[in-house]
């Protein structure tokens, strides 16, 4: 399977790109206007269900924090060449350890929420060093690690919420009983935006993007996951990076978790990964592994996921148009982008010959 | 039955692989290709073969001409080929494999395949239990399973391309005995390899290919040198290099052991002393690849001590040699030199400041890469990405990311597919290092480059050093014997 | 164990035999189609609708094993036309598929439409034990376990079959022998997408009645798990399913006692599945694996050696 090491199939230039995403944009709405929905009205709708006002920006901000994180997290393990479908596992995890401390401790308020975004990253870490220590030393590939340590993190809250950790009286799959307000991550006002998720989010995709621009250890982890050999060759400890890359993805994912039951939910439920997990996946290959563009695109996504909310209100139309909207985009630009570079290569082949 | 190769030419890049190369070979003869690694005998073989299409030339089989676009063509023009690696399928059983790709019919024959296979095997005496999986047989074995796979197919012409580089001595004489007995029955046999000895063994014809072309042609038996020449180039160094006073002892390895997929070495005793340079000469396969690996640390010895300076070497890995000064130079220059798509630039953040920092200051590297272009003579700009680069760039690339306190500089053929100018201009730094009390080890399949710029020459066979020459007593003819095997 | 409570295993797992079939076809020839959890539940719902538009059953199977078989050709004309990632495409296509079928299914959610119906087998029926284990069911079941043997037989007993393999296991050397490689990965890709979608239509029309969204959410994984755990050997994962069915009937019975077990039954397959994969790759089982040949088959779970792998003849 080593082969499917090889992610970075095409280089995409700026143009391209562009002309890819406006085609599949195209066509998406192409396909809205099919299935029932006016171009026009919908993509007003869009905008005004997701930034028309400050409950709908506070709400989209707060679908892109997790979104944001876990997009992060995958840049660092793409850039190792490493398919970290785990990411929605350590959310997961993150999200229970976060629980742990928010139900089992209590201090002043910013000493809870900094201990559970502590334990939150810990605990994506830990995941994700599993992840990484059957990749390295078991010889697992990560694709299955991941997707498999994801399905027992699922089993785990579920276990948790149903069992040692279920609402006083009732086991019930609806989630574990409210933390204490203690440990809410504070918002502005009575909205759902909490500067603190923001930061965070902010601070993760700067982090991503300083380390694989500027630092040594980002350059390294690209050199590891472009050639191992050679990398080794010129002196890289390629498996002490590719570990570390894997943890600190965990980390990443593991806050996003945090994010969620300390900004979100304010408990822990069965569906606390939310499915970002996977989502950033789609975010990271439109954005072509980079962090600003996934930072945007999540942001995007986010509008979609929340607007569309209103397509379903005021249209009639199904909550999933909002998904395929999604699949379709990211879908329809990697085939754009690969037949024009497809054509540049024929050329390039005509040319020499 | 006469096959001729017409003017075939195929080049990659901007290197012929294939410049013009012609041959006539008839039945009943068996035909060798004589050549270093790189020399074009696997192009030819590919072209023969339908994987590879030539870009210009023809073949022609009885003046009938050619047409081979894929593998299946050929199959069918009756041209039959052993592989260097022997092309089977590992899992799957020896019956199995003999059947993939030679039946038409919906149920896999296995009982007429059976028949037909025990035939064959009793006709050329193979051993070999059609119910064993592919992978627990010897190299040996599967070339006798795909020899017999492909006599089923009936072929006109067989190519062995490479046959003996992982077998045994006892499989190889089967092995000569079926190639015999099979061109006495009147098969075009051609018998691709870069090892004289055998060449001269069981051919009676050969052409010999050299950077591409054909260097020339000979009937057999003759003398070896003339085969060495034509393979090695002129015997006789053409530069003289000043000698300058060597230091004391740098580098010593003691009973080396080590294996690295096919090739096992076996070394009592080296040394090299401070601003020496040794050349191994050897043919391709000999143990050099595997003693420069194992020195360098990229493949851990089995026993043995290596000494460098005041360092046990023992128990260290790569990494930490190259921090004791050792340093490696593959030849394959983008498999493991350098790293394809990132740009001088990066190459020059990644190896600088080893630990101090972390953060890279990318205008300091930009200008460090724009430096170290110039120093180095590279055509290209800090931006360039290494795939970019020309072969010779690339190597000029790999010294230029040379930490400056190496003392022991390991190469593997060092100016393989370069063009002359960035050759000598290779050889100028590495001169330069000397002066500059590094040792340098190479390895080479360039007798003019061996024989000009060695102090010592040390000469692998077998994965043993065979002799051991100091300039003042090089003899290009003793080197070349024992280079085949032969004692002197 | 009671023969009733095999036969019920056998049929409640039949859907998953399927998909683990196909897709075990699909990674023989080399490629991968991680998108079994959006594809099923697009065949399923395709599947459920067009039955109970037309009324027909049949018609039903064979839209969702056509949507599921687009699907699969996506992944392998994108790989070899466009040289994208098979693991890329495939993971957009499981999230694009999961939206989609909830999207396109809306209308029929818990509608009530047509059913297989059961068919006994005359005579067989009656054999004591083994009738009511295999010929008390309906035609999807007898169709399970006919293409368990069938895709047996095909993979290791025709000509097809081996070159569908060798593409898999080493496609230059399999081109080198003359065997149209990426043909056969269309064809073989396509096939396995069929079986995938008549496993998710074997949900929704017979094993788990009806059309929801997240209707049979996971199960796709839980087949690509269960493909891993046979070793792509098609009785082994065949096997998996059974095992993993039989898991679920446990867990029903003991509901009563235990009620998270069935909760957290379905995950059970990956943690098994590392294990398992850590184990298969273990120096020391593959040293056994290699010296005993009767060991070897059993332990010997090697992916094909060219999954995934694309094959580009420059």
């Amino acid at each position: 399977m080593n082969s499917i090491r090889k992610i970075f199939t095409s280089n995409m230039s700026v143009m391209s790109t562009l002309c890819a995403v406006a085609i599949s944009l195209l066509l998406a709405i192409l396909l809205l206007w099919f299935s029932g929905a006016p171009p026009i009205e919908t993509g007003k709708l869009l905008l005004e269900g997701s930034l028309g006002n400050a409950t709908r920006l506070s709400d989209t901000s707060m679908v892109w924090v997790p979104l944001a994180l876990a997009s992060a997290s995958l840049i660092i393990t793409f850039a190792a060449g490493l398919w970290n479908i785990g990411v929605e596992g350590q959310i997961i995890v993150g999200a229970i350890f976060a629980s742990f401390v928010a139900r089992e401790f209590d201090a002043p308020p910013p000493l809870l929420w900094g201990a559970m975004i502590m334990a939150g990253g810990f605990g994506g870490m830990f995941w994700g060093g599993l992840t990484g220590l059957l990749r390295i030393k078991g010889k697992v590939n990560e694709i299955f690690g991941g997707l498999g340590l994801t399905f027992v993190a699922t089993g785990l809250v579920i276990y948790l919420v149903i069992g040692p950790w279920k609402r006083a009286g009732i086991a019930s799959t609806s989630g574990t009983a409210p933390f204490d307000t203690k440990a809410w991550f504070p918002t502005i006002m009575e909205l759902r935006i909490s500067p603190l998720a923001i930061f965070l989010a902010l601070a993760g995709l700067w982090l991503v993007y300083y380390l694989l621009k500027q630092s040594k250890f980002g350059l390294q982890l690209r050199a590891t996951g472009i050639n191992a050999t050679a990398a080794s060759r010129l002196g890289v400890r390629t498996e002490r990076n590719l570990m570390l890359a894997f943890l600190l993805g965990g980390i990443l994912a593991g806050i996003a978790g945090t994010v969620q039951v300390g900004a979100i939910h304010h408990k822990l439920v069965p569906s606390i990964s939310g499915g970002y997990g996977y989502l950033a996946i789609l975010v990271v290959l439109l954005g072509n592994y980079k962090s600003f563009r996934s930072g945007l695109i999540s942001f995007f996504f986010a509008m979609i996921a929340v607007g569309s909310i209103q397509w379903q209100l005021r249209l009639d139309l199904h909550s999933s148009l909002g998904g395929v909207t999604q699949g379709i985009l990211v879908l329809v630009t990697l085939i754009v982008v690969a037949i024009f570079s497809q054509i540049k290569r024929n050329k390039r082949i005509k040319d020499a010959s | 039955m006469t096959l001729d190769v017409d003017k075939i030419s195929k080049h990659f890049g901007n290197v012929y692989a294939n410049n013009n190369v012609s041959l006539s070979i008839d039945s009943g003869e068996i035909h060798g290709l004589l050549g270093e690694n790189g020399a074009g005998k696997s192009t030819l073989v590919k072209i023969l073969s339908g994987f590879f299409e030539k870009e210009a030339g023809e073949i022609r089989l009885n003046d009938q001409l050619l047409d081979l676009s894929s593998p299946k063509d050929s199959i069918k023009c009756g041209i039959g080929i052993l592989h260097q690696e022997p092309m089977v399928f590992l899992p799957f059983s020896v019956l199995d494999n003999f059947l993939i790709g030679s039946t038409d019919q919906f149920f896999a024959p296995r009982k007429e395949a059976l028949k037909q296979f025990q035939e064959i095997c009793n006709k050329f005496d193979f051993e070999l239990d059609p119910d064993t999986p592919v992978s627990l047989l010897t190299i040996g074995q599967r070339q006798q399973l795909e020899i017999a796979r492909l006599l089923w197919l009936d072929p006109k012409v067989l190519i062995f391309d490479e046959p003996t580089n992982a077998i045994s001595p006892a499989q190889r004489e089967k092995l000569f005995a079926t190639i015999q007995q099979l061109s006495t029955e009147g098969m075009l046999v051609i018998f691709v390899s870069h090892k004289l000895e055998e060449v001269a063994a069981i051919c009676d014809s050969v052409t010999v290919l050299r950077k591409g072309k054909v260097a020339g042609s000979k009937k057999l038996p003759c003398p070896q040198s003339e085969l060495i020449e034509l393979m090695f180039g002129k015997l006789f160094p053409s530069k003289e290099i000043k000698d300058i006073q060597k230091g004391g002892i740098q580098l010593t390895a003691s009973n080396l052991k080590s294996i690295e997929g096919r090739e096992s070495i076996e070394i009592t005793n080296f040394e090299i002393r401070k601003s020496e340079i040794v050349g191994i000469a050897g043919i391709e396969g000999a143990g050099q690849r595997t003693f420069l690996r194992t020195i360098a640390g990229r493949n851990s010895a089995e026993s043995g001590t290596i000494i460098s300076g005041r360092n046990l070497l023992n128990g260290t890995d790569y990494h930490q040699r190259l921090e004791k000064g050792l340093y490696y130079m593959p030849a394959d220059r983008l498999g493991e030199g350098l790293i394809s798509e990132l740009t001088i630039t990066e190459h020059i953040a990644l190896v600088e400041n080893k630990k101090k920092n972390q953060i890279i200051d990318w205008e300091m590297c930009y200008l460090r890469a724009a430096e170290l272009i110039a120093q180095f003579q590279i055509q290209g700009t800090p931006e360039s990405k290494a795939e970019s680069l020309s072969g010779g760039n690339q190597q000029r690339l790999m010294f230029a990311l040379m930490p400056t306190d190496a003392d022991t500089i390991l190469l593997e053929h060092p100016t393989r597919g370069l063009d002359i100018e960035s050759a000598d201009w290779i050889w100028n730094q590495l001169l330069d290092m000397r002066s500059d009390d590094c040792s340098i080890i190479f390895s080479s399949s360039d007798f003019e480059e061996l024989l000009s710029y060695s102090d010592r020459i040390i000469v692998c066979f077998a994965g043993r050093i065979v002799g051991e020459f100091e300039r003042n007593e090089f003899n290009p003819e003793h080197i070349a014997l024992l280079m085949s095997g032969s004692q002197i | 164990m009671h023969p009733e409570t095999i036969a019920t295993i056998i049929a409640a797992s039949s859907p998953l035999v399927f998909a683990v079939l196909g897709e075990t076809l699909t990674e023989k020839v080399g490629v991968v189609n991680l998108s079994l959890d959006g594809s099923m539940l697009l065949a399923a719902m395709t599947g459920f609708a067009v039955a109970f538009v037309t009324g027909s059953v049949e018609l039903g199977f064979l839209a969702a094993a056509l949507i599921s078989s687009l699907v699969a050709l996506v992944i392998v004309f994108t790989s070899i036309e466009l040289r994208l990632n098979q693991i890329a495409i495939g993971l957009i296509l499981t999230l694009l598929g999961t939206k989609l079928a909830a999207f396109l299914g809306q209308d029929f959610v818990r509608q009530v439409g047509p059913s297989v119906q059961a068919q006994a087998i005359p005579y067989l029926k009656d054999i004591p034990y083994l009738g009511e284990i295999f010929f008390n069911h309906n035609l999807v079941v007898y169709a399970s376990l006919l293409s368990i043997v069938v895709v047996y037989l095909f993979l290791f007993h025709t000509r097809h079959g081996l070159e569908l393999q060798s593409s898999g296991e080493r496609p230059e050397a399999a081109f080198a022998k003359g065997i149209p490689v990426n043909r056969l990965r269309y064809i073989y890709t396509a096939l396995g997408g069929a079986l995938v979608g008549i496993g998710g239509a074997a949900f929704s029309l017979d094993v788990k009645l009806g059309w929801s969204e997240g209707h049979i959410a996971n199960f796709g994984w839980i087949a690509l798990a269960i493909v891993i755990f046979g070793g792509w050997h098609p009785v082994r994962a065949a096997l998996g399913c059974y095992i993993f069915g039989a898991l679920q009937i446990i867990a029903l019975r003991l509901q009563p006692e235990l009620p998270g077990l069935s909760q957290v039954l379905p995950i059970l397959p990956f943690p098994i599945m590392i294990l398992t994969l850590v184990a298969v790759n273990h120096p020391f089982i593959r040293k056994i694996g290699l010296r005993s040949s009767v060991i070897g088959k059993i332990v010997r779970s090697d992916p094909p050696a060219g999954l995934g792998r694309p094959f580009w003849r420059e």
